[in-house]
C-alpha cells in the first residue's frame, strides 16, 4: 500500500520539477533577451552616407526608429489639428481666414497639417504651388534637399542653397529628383535613380550624421538664423549654449553642431523648419531672428528690413484694404521659446518624440505627432497625474486660446469691414495710412497664433498676450477708419463703421 | 522484491535527475538573473532589469544620492516588513518585466507611496512634525513628494 503512494509522490515531484525547470528555462531565455536588448546593439548592414536621402536603407540598420518614422503617414486627429486623407480646408471651418488672406495664395488652399510622410507630396499637390508661381526655397524644408544643395554648389551647401532660391519651385523640384538618393544596396551612385527614388520628404539624413548617428542640423536657413540670434542681445535663457557663446571672444560664429548640448539639439533639429521665415522670391530665404524670437521682435526685424528693390518688407498687398501685410508661417520654435517647458529644459522631442521601451531597449519614438495622442509617455514622465486630468488641462488651455482667437478674428474682420467701407467711399491711402499700419500689426499677431500648431499650448500666457494685442490693434484700426471717415467729411461719414 | 525495488529505484533515479536538472537550471537562472544582488542594498541592483535605468541615473545626480539609497526610501526599515515589501515588489517587478504588462512610465503603488512617505518622515521628522501632524496616513494627507518631486530622482530632479 505504501509503494504506490510513494511512486505517486515521486511522479508528482518529478512532473513538478520538470514544470519548474521548464519555467526557469523560459525565464532564463527572457532575461537573456532583455540583457541583449539593453546593449542596444545595431548592425550596420548597409552603408549609408551623406547622399542617402532615401530612409529605407537607414531603416535596415535602425529598424526600430524607421518603423515608427513610417507611421507618420497614419491618420491622426486632435481637437485642433488633423491628418485625414485630404484634410479639410481650414478656411471652410474658419471663413475669416479668407478675409485675412484676401489677395494671397493662402486664400486658394489652406488645409490642416498632416504627418511628415506627406510634407512633399502635399506640397506637390497644393493649389498654392500649382496655380501661383512659387520659389525653389520651399524645398528647403519640404524635401530632403541637402545633397542637391551640395551638388548645385559644387560642394558648397550654402552656395547651392542660394542658387536654388532663385529657381522656380518646379525647376528646383526637378533638381532634387535629379540628385536622387545614393542606394547602398544597389551599390549605385546619385543621379541614376528614377523619380520614385529621387525626392524624399524629411529623412534620417536631415537630423542625423550618417557616420555617428549623432544629432546635427543641416538647413542653411537655420544656421544663419541661429547665428543672427546668437549675435543679438535677446535673452535666451532656454538656450544655454548661446548664452555661453556670448560670453566668449566671438572669434568663431556660433555653431549649433559644435556648441549646442544634446538636449538643445533635440529642439534645434525641429527648429530647422518649424519656425517663422521669409521664403522668397524677392530675396533668399531667411529666419527673422536678428532681434530675438518674440512676435514683436520678429515684426521689428521685418519693419526694418528693405528688399533689394528698395521697398520695405511685406508678404503681400491685402486685396480688400491695400495694406502691405505679413504672413506668419508656423512659429512653433519661437512660441515654444516663450513657454515654461522650454524654460524648464524640455525639448521638442521630449513630448513629440518621447522615449519608449521596446523590450529593454530605450528608443525615441520617431512617429512624430501630437503629445495629446500619447499622453502617458509624453507627459507622465514628468507629471505623475492621471491621463484624463493631463489631457483636460491641455485642452483647457487650447479651448481658452481658441476662444481668444475667435474674438481676435472677429475684431479683425470688423476692422477690414470698416477700412474697406472707407476705401469704397473714396478715402485716400493717406487718410487710411494709420488704419492700414494697425491692420498689419493686428493681422501679424493673429496669424502668428493661428498658424502656430499648438493652439496656445507651447506658451499659454504669451499666446494670450499676443491675441490681446491683436484685438487691441484691430479695434484701434477700426477707430482709425472711423477717423478717416471724419477726415473725408460729413457726407461720407454718415454711415458708421460696423459695430 | 528485487524487481519492484528496481522499478522504484529507476523511477526514483529519474525523478532525482529531473529534480536535479530543474534545480540546476533554477540555480543558474538565479545567478544569471543576479538574484543574490537583491539581498544587498546596492542601488545598482534596482536597475538590474533596465526599467529603473532613468531613476538610477537621475538619483546619482540628485540631491539625495549622498544621503539615501533606493532601499532607504522605498522599503520599511524593520526586518519583517522590509522582507515582505521586498517579496511583494520583487514578485510584481519580475512579473511586470517578464510579461511587459505594466503601465509606462512606471508609477508607484499606493502601498509603496505610504512606505515612501513614512521614510521621508523618518529622517525629517523634527522638521516636518507640525506639517504632517495628525494625518500622514489618510488619503487626504499631502505627500512630501507632491511638491519635492525631484528630491530622490526624476526627469527634472
Amino acid at each position: 500500500m505504501r509503494m504506490p503512494s510513494g511512486r505517486t509522490l515521486l511522479l508528482i515531484v518529478g512532473v513538478g520539477a520538470a514544470a519548474a525547470g521548464f519555467l526557469a528555462a523560459g525565464l532564463l531565455t527572457t532575461i537573456f533577451e532583455r540583457k541583449q536588448e539593453a546593449r542596444n546593439p545595431y548592425v550596420r548592414l548597409v552603408e549609408v552616407n551623406e547622399e542617402t536621402t532615401d530612409p529605407a536603407p537607414w531603416g535596415t540598420n535602425w529598424p526600430r526608429e524607421y518603423e515608427a518614422y513610417r507611421r507618420t503617414n497614419d491618420t491622426t486627429r486632435t481637437r485642433f489639428g488633423g491628418s485625414e486623407a485630404l484634410p479639410e480646408e481650414k478656411s471652410a471651418r474658419d471663413p475669416w481666414l479668407l478675409r485675412m488672406f484676401a489677395g494671397y495664395a493662402f486664400a486658394l488652399d489652406y488645409r490642416d497639417r498632416r504627418g511628415h510622410a506627406y510634407m512633399l507630396s502635399d506640397q506637390e499637390a497644393t493649389r498654392r504651388v500649382n496655380e501661383r508661381p512659387q520659389p525653389g526655397s520651399c524645398l528647403h524644408c519640404h524635401g530632403s534637399v541637402i545633397p542637391t544643395y551640395r551638388r548645385l554648389g559644387g560642394g558648397d551647401v550654402f552656395k547651392g542653397f542660394e542658387l536654388m532660391t532663385k529657381m522656380t519651385y518646379w525647376e528646383a523640384h526637378g533638381e532634387v529628383v535629379k540628385t536622387g538618393s545614393s542606394n547602398p544596396v544597389a551599390g549605385g551612385t546619385t543621379q541614376q535613380f528614377a523619380h520614385a527614388d529621387g525626392a524624399h520628404p524629411v529623412a534620417c539624413l536631415d537630423c542625423h550624421d550618417p557616420k555617428s548617428m549623432a544629432l546635427r542640423v543641416t538647413r542653411p536657413g537655420f544656421f544663419r538664423g541661429i547665428q543672427a540670434l546668437a549675435s543679438s542681445q535677446a535673452p535666451v535663457p532656454h538656450l544655454p549654449s548661446i548664452e555661453r557663446w556670448r560670453t566668449g571672444d566671438h572669434k568663431e560664429p556660433y555653431d549649433p553642431n559644435r556648441d549646442a548640448s544634446r538636449q538643445e539639439m533635440r529642439s534645434f533639429v525641429c527648429g530647422q523648419c518649424h519656425v517663422e521665415y521669409y521664403c522668397g522670391p524677392k530675396t533668399t530665404l531667411f529666419f527673422p531672428w536678428d532681434r530675438g524670437l518674440k512676435v514683436e521682435e520678429i515684426e521689428a526685424h521685418y519693419d526694418g528690413y528693405t528688399f533689394p528693390d528698395g521697398h520695405r518688407f511685406y508678404d503681400w498687398t491685402h486685396a480688400e484694404t491695400g495694406a502691405e501685410v505679413l504672413k506668419a508661417q508656423h512659429p512653433e520654435f519661437e512660441l515654444w521659446s516663450q513657454g515654461i517647458h522650454a524654460r524648464s529644459g524640455v525639448a521638442c522631442a521630449d513630448c513629440h518624440m518621447p522615449y519608449k521601451r521596446e523590450g529593454a531597449a530605450k528608443v525615441s519614438d520617431h512617429w512624430v505627432r501630437s503629445p495629446l495622442l500619447n499622453v502617458a509617455r509624453s507627459c507622465q514622465a514628468c507629471h505623475p497625474y492621471p491621463e484624463a486630468e493631463l489631457l483636460a488641462r491641455a485642452q483647457a488651455i487650447q479651448e481658452r486660446t481658441h476662444g481668444l482667437l475667435e474674438r481676435a478674428a472677429s475684431s479683425l474682420t470688423d476692422m477690414l469691414d470698416a477700412v474697406a467701407a472707407r476705401r469704397k467711399a473714396g478715402a485716400t491711402a493717406g487718410q487710411l495710412a494709420a488704419a492700414l499700419e494697425l491692420q498689419r500689426k493686428a493681422q501679424w499677431r493673429l496669424d502668428f497664433v493661428a498658424a502656430e500648431n499648438s493652439m496656445g499650448f507651447h506658451a499659454p500666457a504669451e499666446t494670450a498676450r499676443i491675441l490681446a494685442e491683436s484685438i487691441d490693434y484691430s479695434r484701434q484700426g477700426q477707430l482709425a477708419a472711423g477717423l478717416a471717415a471724419v477726415a473725408q467729411g460729413p457726407a461720407e461719414s454718415a454711415k458708421p463703421a460696423n459695430h | 522484491m528485487m524487481g519492484s525495488g528496481g522499478r522504484g529505484f529507476s523511477l526514483g533515479f529519474l525523478v532525482a535527475v529531473v529534480v536535479g536538472l530543474a534545480a540546476g537550471v533554477g540555480a543558474f537562472t538565479f545567478r544569471y538573473g543576479e538574484g543574490v544582488s537583491y539581498f544587498s542594498t546596492d542601488p545598482r541592483a534596482c536597475a538590474n532589469c533596465h526599467i529603473m535605468n532613468d531613476e538610477y541615473a537621475s538619483w546619482t545626480k540628485g540631491p539625495h544620492h549622498a544621503a539615501a539609497r533606493c532601499v532607504d526610501c522605498h522599503l520599511p526599515h524593520a526586518f519583517v516588513p522590509k522582507y515582505l515589501a521586498k517579496a511583494d515588489n520583487g514578485y510584481r517587478h519580475s512579473k511586470g518585466f517578464t510579461f511587459l504588462d505594466f503601465h509606462e512610465p512606471i508609477q508607484i503603488t499606493p502601498g509603496n507611496a505610504r512606505i515612501l512617505q513614512h521614510n521621508c518622515e523618518r529622517c525629517h521628522e523634527d522638521f516636518v512634525h507640525d506639517i504632517v501632524r495628525g494625518g500622514d496616513r489618510g488619503g487626504e494627507a499631502s505627500q512630501c513628494v507632491h511638491c519635492h518631486r525631484g528630491a530622490g530622482h526624476g526627469a527634472r530632479g
